[in-house]
């Protein structure tokens, strides 16, 4: 980082750049933004206030991106940064980015189905399709898989096993 | 089991609270929370045992995110009283805790561990589905969160206890003794703390009563309609608050807290 730059005043949206490069840890396809796990962001003098929302409560990766977030404002040259969290409004797969959701099917892993209208309680699985051959003809071998946010399916039709993200 | 909320907001939720008012408030997230790590331990014990690998994986996601709504519950008593998640996890003894019996109850076979799941998935997601409407904003932000999370684990656990129900006759007989055994613990759920009336009145946390109405809406078609299943009998009234524990909760807690007792100062774990 150049001295000039940092005695440009720093903007919120140079914040948001920055926290555009933050991968998700266990989805690196995908950085923190594109998640819309980052909800604001506060610029004031020499302190940067970050406000993110956790997509799982139950999440064991939130302290690291909790750290990531922090140590990519201070990389900006900010000396204060404070990362916050907040459980409002929940956060919702609708708000995973069209572009991040194409990464999403490209790395394997269907993308989540429109969540918002779907009743909380509901004993019925969302439409899933097969992220390679585009099927509906899927099959879900696992309900859990790998992190909290996603299943484990097969294709009838290509036969290939895939991940597929939940509708929360 | 630390974490962040928003103090501020908190604290300016919390000056609406009379001192008996957050008393009982405290006593009730205790509880809340105490359920859900009990009843995550006991999850976590398949790890390593469960039938088949996906559902060592499945059983290990829905403990975690057990524990995580527990978080959730003892950050909100965190704000009130300052008290230490961990202390409170790890440094009880089982008069102290609050959970339910039925959640301490050992894990059994497959059909207990996850007929129990069920019972406890859908009253939780009801619940949470009723706090939601909290006038205390902390609770409903806490109860939005969680009960999105809770969809996922009743869709599993109500397809596990109909294929097994519907399953083989052996499989059936397992998820009927299962039943039998686990109805009479139920009641105990919509068992209200002391006090709650209180918080009842100011709208802070749902009437059991109702949630207790809708519950049975959902549960009963389930096991008698879908899954062919007889119930033992109407549920037993509570004798026992939940201050009362079956032998089974200290051996469990010396398991749990084994480590953490050993190595009180640790802070790297």
């Amino acid at each position: 980082m150049e001295r000039s730059a940092i005695s440009r005043q720093l903007s919120a949206d140079d914040v948001w750049a920055a926290l555009a490069h933050v991968p998700d840890p266990e989805i690196p396809v995908v950085s923190v933004t594109d998640m819309g796990m980052v909800r604001d962001v506060a610029v004031d003098g020499g302190r940067v206030t970050v406000t993110f929302t956790p997509t799982f409560s139950g999440c064991p990766a939130l302290h690291v991106i909790r750290e990531s977030i922090g140590e990519a404002v201070r990389a900006l040259g900010v000396p204060d940064v404070e990362v916050r969290s907040t459980l409002t409004p929940p956060w919702t797969t609708d708000w995973i980015q069209p572009d991040a959701r194409e990464r999403l099917r490209q790395y394997g892993i269907a993308p989540p189905a429109p969540a918002g209208d779907t009743p909380l309680i509901t004993l019925d699985p969302e439409p899933t399709r097969c992220p390679r051959c585009g099927s509906l003809n899927v099959r879900m071998t696992a309900s859990f898989g790998p992190t909290l946010c996603k299943r484990l399916y097969v294709c009838e039709s290509c036969k290939e096993p895939f991940e597929g993200f939940k509708s929360v | 089991m630390t974490g962040s909320g928003q103090p501020s907001a908190v604290s300016r939720q919390q000056e609406m609270l009379t001192p008996e008012l957050q008393a009982v408030l405290i006593r009730k997230l205790t509880a809340l929370a105490d359920d859900e790590i009990i009843l995550a331990h006991r999850d976590g014990e398949w790890t390593g045992h469960a039938p088949i690998l996906e559902e060592d994986i499945a059983l290990a996601n829905i403990a975690q995110d057990e524990l995580g709504h527990a978080t959730l519950y003892l950050d909100l008593r965190r704000a009130l009283d300052g008290s230490d998640s961990d202390r409170l996890a790890f440094f009880r003894d089982a008069g102290e805790f609050t959970n339910v019996r039925l959640v301490e109850l050992p894990k059994g076979d497959w059909a207990f561990t996850m007929l129990r799941q069920f019972l406890f998935d859908a009253y939780e997601a009801l619940w949470l589905d009723a706090a939601r409407g909290s006038t205390y904003a902390p609770l409903a932000e806490v109860a939005a969160k969680a009960v999105r999370e809770e969809r996922f684990h009743l869709q599993h656990t109500a397809l596990w206890v109909e294929r097994l129900a519907l399953g083989t006759e052996e499989s059936r007989r397992r998820t009927q003794n299962a039943l039998n055994e686990l109805w009479p613990h139920v009641a105990q759920l919509f068992d209200p703390v002391l006090g709650e009336a209180e918080l009842v009145a100011a709208g802070i946390v749902p009437d059991l009563g109702e949630v207790r109405v809708r519950w049975e809406g959902f549960v009963v078609p389930h096991l008698t309609g879908k899954c062919g299943l007889l119930l033992p009998m109407t549920l037993a009234e509570v004798a026992e608050g939940r201050d009362v524990h079956t032998e089974h909760l200290a051996p469990l807690l010396a398991e749990m807290q084994g480590v953490a007792r050993q190595h009180a100062n640790a802070e790297v774990w």
